[in-house]
């Protein structure tokens, strides 16, 4: 079964890219720029600390993925992880570090020049 | 057994600018959905402190109490017209509903203190020391933006911090100096606050 499975994702389907590429935007914080990542930072900005079951539920996520890219950011210097016990259910709980809150705040301001250069030549057009 | 996969964008490339949108206007929900409040202006934050600095001039050089109190009271109206304005702009920009849940909760918190402060003006100028007017307003005005600002961004309640302890200066120094300490808050730490917000935040 799971070798039929794999051999016909290996002939019918070509490996997906796994991100749409965009190239046309250079020096670009791509750690940020993924959406998982974007959503985690966004909502630790509007909150001092978030549980692992909060921001599952707010990113509206999964164990694995979630965890797969706080890990990311955390290796990073983005976000900081604390582990703790909350009687006996572990814990573990994130906050958004000044790296991290700068790292967005360039990411912004990144979007909005984009925009702007846009609207500019939109005009032209 | 739960489809995790994301819906695949297999249309035609859309123009950069428009992915530029789509990515802060998510920024913006999931903060809202994180529960904050993030209509917070600031470039309306800088013009209504520039209102009120010139209003703070206008003010000092007021020839009555009445004319005096004609000044502000015309500040605040225009300065509340201005913010209402700025927010319903940032929200519309990033495509966001200005009355979002967030958005009840730092109105419940922000208003009561300013309404009360309404009241307490009209009293003290009738009957009570008028003196305490300006202070009280500050502090009012502090403790509206501490309390909504509980439910915004976490600068927000800094700058409540500020008016307090403005408004603390303004009730313990003598009334002559009053024009300079509402000039210094509703002007200056609107300014202040405003760019930084306009600069972090997005407007």
């Amino acid at each position: 079964m799971a070798k039929q499975s794999a051999l016909k994702a290996g002939s019918k389907f070509p490996t997906p890219s796994p991100a749409p590429v965009k190239q046309t935007i250079p020096d670009f914080d791509r750690l940020i720029h993924e959406r998982m990542r974007l959503g985690i930072v966004s909502a630790l900005v509007a909150n001092r600390s978030l549980t692992f079951n909060e921001l599952k539920d707010l990113l509206e996520s999964t164990d694995g993925n979630l965890s797969v890219h706080a890990r990311k950011l955390e290796e990073a210097g983005y976000i900081a992880c604390t582990k703790s016990f909350a009687g006996r259910m572990p814990r573990t709980e994130y906050t958004l570090t000044s790296e991290g809150r700068k790292a967005l705040e360039k990411y912004v301001n990144h979007m909005e020049a984009l925009i702007g250069v846009m609207k500019k030549t939109g005009e032209n057009a | 057994m739960a489809s995790a996969e994301p819906a695949r964008k297999n249309s035609p490339p859309t123009p950069i600018h428009s992915h530029a949108l789509d990515n802060l206007r998510y920024i913006r929900e999931t903060m809202e959905r994180a529960g904050a409040f993030t209509a917070v202006p600031g470039w309306g934050g800088v013009a209504m402190g520039g209102t009120a600095l010139a209003a703070a001039g206008l003010a000092s050089h007021a020839k009555s109490p009445a004319m005096w109190m004609t000044w502000w009271i015309g500040e605040a109206v225009l300065a509340i017209a201005i913010g209402i304005f700025a927010m319903w702009r940032k929200a519309d920009s990033a495509g966001l509903a200005l009355w979002s849940a967030p958005a009840r909760k730092f109105a419940f918190s922000f208003v009561p203190p300013l309404l009360a402060g309404a009241l307490l003006t009209v009293v003290l100028f009738k009957v009570g020391p008028t003196s305490a007017i300006p202070g009280m307003w500050l502090l009012l005005y502090g403790t509206g933006v501490m309390a909504g600002g509980a439910f915004s961004i976490p600068l927000v309640p800094v700058m409540g911090a500020c008016f307090l302890a403005d408004g603390a200066l303004a009730l313990l120094t003598p009334f002559s100096l009053a024009d300079f300490w509402l000039g210094l808050g509703f002007g200056g730490l609107h300014i202040v606050y405003g760019a930084i917000i306009a600069r972090r935040y997005g407007g």
